[in-house]
C-alpha cells in the first residue's frame, strides 16, 4: 500500500470547490479607483512616499518599509493619487491608506528582471523579494523575505511548498498550479536556492489530481533531483504549516516555536508565483488571484485582481445578487473573516471572496454532551470543549496550562459540534484575554 | 445596479458552515438503536413489555417539558431527544412483572432529580436512567428483583431457560426449557453459582441467552438485538468502539481467570463457557452498548475512557461475584459516572509539538 501523507484527526467538510475549479484565471477590468492600505502585512506598516496629486503608475512603490518586519506597497492601478486618507482594512481597524484614481493608462513599471538567479547570493534574491512587497498568501501575511531569513543557528533541511489548498471553495492555488506551473515551480526552485535545502516537496491535496499530474510532468522536465511532489491525503486542515510538516517529515512544530524551530520552511504556492515574478520580472506584487464564488455569483471565477480593489466593485463586476446574500467572507468558509462591509478594499492576502445566502451558524446552542468530537477533530490533540467552559468562567490562566496557545483556529472543533458550540469563537476570546493580560502585566513591570 | 443600498451582513467568527450533525440527530440515533431490544423485548416479555416503556417514556417527556419549559421558560429541552432515550431505557431496566406506574416514577425520578437538579442534559454527572433504576431498586427492592414473569410472550410462552435452570439446579435430569405459564426465580446470573456447583451443563444456556428467552430486565435479554443496536451506533459514529469492547472484555477477561469452576484453567473450555455466560447475561451488553457510552457522563477522550471502561469491567466483575447483588452493571457505571469529572480533569491527548502528556 502506497504511504499515506497526512496526520491524525481532522475533519471532511464539502470541498465546494466545483463553482470555479475549472475557471481559467482570468483578468479583472482595471478599477476606477483603487484604496491601498498600508497595512497588509504582519509587522510595521508602511510609510506613504506620494502625495495627493501625485501621477503613479502600476507596480511603483508608494509605501516604504518602516523596520525589518515590513514591506513595501506599489500603486496597483496607473492615475493619480487622489488622497492619503484612512480606510477600514478588512480586519475592521481603519488604516492608513492611499487612493488612487485610474487614467486609463495600462502602463507598468518593473524593477531590473534577475535572469541568472542561480548565480545570484540568497541575500541579493531576498533583499529583490523584499523590495518587490511579498509576503505569505497562506492568510498570516508574514513577510516572505523574514521566513527566508531564518537565524544562522537554525538549521533548515526541508522546503515545504503548500499547495494543499484544504480551505473550502477556494480554487485559486489549484489554478496557479495548473496554468503557472513552471513560475511557480521556478519560484520554489528559487526559495530552494535561497535557503539551500536538501529536499523541497510540493505538497498537493489528493482532490487535485490534474494539479498533482501538471506538476508532477513539470518536475520531469526539469530533472532536479531535490524537489518532488506529494500527494496528500484530503482532508482538513492539511494546509496548517503544522499538519504539512507532520504529514511530510513526521516531525512536530515545538509548541509556541515556529516551523524552522522544526528545520522547515512552509511557503505557499501563491509565494512562490509571486517570488518568481520578484526576481525573474522584477515585478512586484501588486495584484493576486482572487477566487470569487458562491450560489448567488453569477460569474464565479479566478480573477487576477488589482490589490486595492472595493469588495463591492468586484462581487458587481462577477454579476453577484446581493439582494440574497446574507454572508461575505474573505476567504474559505472554515478560517475565513465575515465583512461587514462591501466597501474594503482587498489586500495582498485575499485568496477567496464567498457570499453565503445563510447566516450561519443560526442554529441553537445546546449544553455541551461530552461527546468528544472537538477532541477527535482537533488536529493539534487540544480539548476545545474545555476551553469553551473555562473561558465562559474566565479562567484563563487554566486555559493557558491547557495549551490554549497551540490552537490555529482551524475551526475543525465548532464545525463537527452537535451542540453547534462556537467553540473557535471562544477559543478566541481566551487567547486575546491571555494577550492582553500579558501586555498589562509587560506594562507593570517596564512601570516599576 | 444600486450601489448604495445598504446590506445587512451577518457578522460572526470563523468557521462559517457546520457539519448538519446535531444533538437531536444523535439521540434520534440512540432512539433508533433501542428498537431491536425493544423488539425482543416485546417477542419475549409480551404486549406488557411496551407499556411499560410507553408509561416511562411519556412520564419522562412529561416532566422534561415541566421543567424545562414550565418552571425554567427554556425552549429546547423536548427537542433533543434525550428525555425519550432516559424513557426507554428506564423501562428497559426493569423486569416485565413490575407495576406500570414504578417505570413512571422511575423516570420521572430521573428527569427531575438526576437530571434537571444539575441543569439539564449535559450537566447531569450521573446517567439519569441509572440513577432511575438505582432509585427504584432501593424504593422496591422485591418488584425490581423479584422476576416474576406473569405475562405470556409473543408466542405464548413465558422466558424460559429460567425454569430449565431451577430445573437443573432442582434435579440434574434438565427438563425442557421453557413452556410454563407463570414462573417466579432467579435470573441467569443468580442462578449461576449454583449450575457451576451442580455441575450442569452450562453450554447449554448460551444460545438462549444470546437469542433472549432468558428472564431478566426488558431490555437485557436477547444478546443479538443489542448487537444490532451496537453495529447500528458505531456505524453512525454515535458511539465508539472503545467503551462497549474494553468493558465487555475486562468481564471476560476477568471471568476466564475466577470462573468458580474448580480446577479450570483460564484457558480450558469450562472456564470459557462461564465467561461466555458473564457476557451475554444479565445487564452487561445492554449496560455496555446503550449505558456506559452515554457521552455526557462517560470520559471525553480515548484514553479516558478506556480508563472509564476498565473500571467499569473490573467493578462489574467484582460486584458480581464477591457483592451482595447478583448484577452489578448498573452500580458500576454509576460509580464509574461519579470518576469520569476527575478522568476528564487529569486525562488527555498528547498535545502536538508538546512532547508532554
Amino acid at each position: 500500500m502506497a504511504k499515506k501523507f497526512t496526520f491524525s484527526a481532522g475533519i471532511h467538510p464539502p470541498h465546494g470547490k466545483k463553482q470555479t475549479e475549472a475557471e481559467p484565471l482570468i483578468g479583472f477590468p482595471t478599477p476606477q479607483k483603487v484604496s491601498i492600505p498600508m497595512a497588509m502585512h504582519i509587522g510595521a506598516p508602511a510609510k506613504a512616499i506620494v502625495k495627493k496629486g501625485d501621477i503613479v503608475v502600476a507596480g511603483q512603490c508608494i509605501g516604504e518599509p518602516s523596520g525589518f518586519v515590513s514591506v513595501p506597497v506599489f500603486a496597483s492601478i496607473s492615475g493619480e493619487v487622489t488622497a492619503i486618507t484612512e480606510v477600514f482594512h478588512p480586519m475592521g481597524q481603519m488604516v492608513p491608506a492611499v487612493e488612487i484614481s485610474s487614467n486609463g493608462s495600462e502602463e507598468t513599471v518593473t524593477l531590473e528582471p534577475i535572469l541568472n538567479w542561480r548565480e545570484q547570493s540568497p541575500s541579493d534574491l531576498i533583499n529583490r523579494i523584499r523590495d518587490c512587497g511579498v509576503v505569505g498568501r497562506g492568510g498570516a501575511s508574514f513577510p516572505t523575505h523574514v521566513k527566508l531569513s531564518p537565524p544562522q543557528d537554525k538549521k533548515i533541511d526541508t522546503l515545504i511548498i503548500n499547495g494543499a489548498e484544504c480551505e473550502p471553495y477556494l480554487t485559486a492555488d489549484h489554478r496557479v498550479m495548473l496554468e503557472r506551473t513552471l513560475e511557480f515551480v521556478t519560484g520554489s526552485l528559487i526559495t530552494q536556492h535561497i535557503l539551500g535545502v536538501e529536499k523541497t516537496y510540493i505538497a498537493i491535496e489528493k482532490n487535485k489530481p490534474d494539479a498533482i499530474a501538471a506538476v508532477k510532468k513539470m518536475l520531469e522536465s526539469i530533472g532536479d533531483k531535490k524537489i518532488s511532489v506529494i500527494a496528500l491525503e484530503t482532508k482538513y486542515p492539511q494546509g496548517g504549516e503544522k499538519q504539512l510538516i507532520q504529514a511530510i517529515t513526521k516531525r512536530q512544530v515545538p509548541s509556541g516555536k515556529l516551523p524552522m524551530d522544526a528545520g522547515c520552511v512552509v511557503t505557499n504556492v501563491g509565494t512562490a508565483h509571486s517570488i518568481y515574478k520578484a526576481v525573474a520580472h522584477g515585478v512586484p506584487l501588486y495584484r493576486r488571484v482572487v477566487t470569487v464564488t458562491g450560489k448567488s455569483v453569477h460569474k464565479p471565477g479566478n480573477y487576477i485582481i488589482p490589490v486595492g480593489t472595493s469588495i463591492r466593485e468586484i462581487l458587481e463586476y462577477a454579476e453577484t445578487d446581493l439582494s440574497t446574500i446574507k454572508k461575505v467572507l474573505m476567504g474559505g468558509p472554515m478560517m475565513g473573516l465575515a465583512l461587514a462591509s462591501l466597501d474594503v478594499p482587498i489586500v495582498k492576502s485575499t485568496s477567496g471572496l464567498l457570499v453565503l445566502e445563510t447566516t450561519t451558524p443560526a442554529e441553537q446552542e445546546y449544553n455541551c454532551i461530552n461527546c468528544g468530537a472537538c477532541v477527535q477533530a482537533c488536529a493539534i490533540h487540544l480539548i476545545p470543549s474545555h476551553f469553551s467552559k473555562l473561558v465562559k468562567r474566565q479562567k484563563y490562566e487554566e486555559c493557558e496550562q491547557k495549551n490554549i496557545l497551540d490552537c490555529i483556529e482551524c475551526g475543525s472543533c465548532s464545525y463537527v459540534c452537535p451542540s453547534k458550540i462556537n467553540l473557535v469563537h471562544y477559543i478566541k476570546l481566551g487567547k486575546n484575554r491571555i494577550a492582553a493580560a500579558k501586555r498589562a502585566q509587560s506594562l507593570r513591570k517596564d512601570g516599576q | 445596479m444600486t450601489t448604495e443600498r445598504t446590506l445587512d451582513l451577518h457578522i460572526s467568527s470563523s468557521p462559517h458552515i457546520r457539519d448538519s450533525r446535531s444533538v437531536p440527530h444523535i439521540m434520534r440515533d440512540v432512539v433508533l438503536a433501542l428498537i431491536p431490544a425493544m423488539i425482543a423485548g416485546f417477542i419475549f416479555f409480551g404486549i406488557r413489555s411496551l407499556m411499560l416503556i410507553a408509561s416511562a417514556v411519556i412520564a419522562a417527556v412529561v416532566t422534561e417539558y415541566v421543567i424545562s419549559e414550565k418552571l425554567l421558560k427554556r425552549s429546547n429541552a423536548i427537542g433533543d431527544w434525550s428525555a425519550v432515550i432516559t424513557g426507554i431505557l428506564v423501562a428497559m431496566n426493569m423486569p416485565v412483572a413490575a407495576p406500570i406506574w414504578m417505570a413512571a416514577l422511575g423516570s420521572a425520578f430521573a428527569i427531575a432529580v438526576a437530571k434537571w437538579t444539575f441543569g439539564g442534559l449535559g450537566n447531569n454527572f450521573i446517567n439519569p436512567a441509572l440513577a432511575g433504576r438505582a432509585f427504584l431498586m432501593a424504593s422496591f427492592p422485591a418488584q425490581m428483583t423479584g422476576t416474576i414473569f406473569s405475562q405470556s410472550g409473543l408466542f405464548g410462552k413465558v422466558p424460559s431457560p429460567l425454569c430449565g435452570m431451577d430445573a437443573v439446579v432442582t434435579s440434574a435430569s434438565a427438563t425442557a426449557w421453557g413452556g410454563a405459564d407463570a414462573l417466579s426465580g432467579a435470573t441467569p446470573l443468580a442462578a449461576l453459582p449454583n449450575l457451576i456447583s451442580s455441575g450442569a451443563n452450562i453450554q447449554d444456556t448460551l444460545l438462549p441467552l444470546f437469542w433472549g428467552n432468558v428472564g431478566g430486565c426488558i431490555g437485557e435479554t436477547s444478546a443479538i438485538a443489542i448487537l444490532i443496536g451496537a453495529i447500528f451506533l458505531l456505524g453512525r459514529r454515535v458511539i465508539g468502539f472503545t467503551i462497549p469492547v474494553i468493558y465487555v472484555a475486562t468481564v471476560f477477561i476477568l471471568a476466564l481467570f475466577f470462573s468458580g469452576v474448580e480446577g479450570a484453567s483460564p484457558l480450558s473450555s469450562d472456564a470459557a463457557t462461564v465467561a461466555l455466560f458473564h457476557i451475554l447475561s444479565g445487564g452487561l451488553l445492554f449496560g455496555a452498548v446503550f449505558m456506559a457510552t452515554d457521552m455526557v457522563t462517560s470520559p471525553i477522550t480515548i484514553k479516558g475512557q478506556a480508563i472509564f471502561a476498565l473500571g467499569c469491567g473490573v467493578l462489574t466483575f467484582v460486584i458480581r461475584k464477591f457483592g451482595g447483588y447478583p448484577e452489578g452493571v448498573s452500580y458500576s457505571i454509576l460509580l464509574m459516572n461519579l470518576v469520569t469529572p476527575l478522568i476528564d480533569r487529569y486525562v488527555s491527548p498528547r498535545v502536538y509539538g508538546t512532547g508532554k502528556k
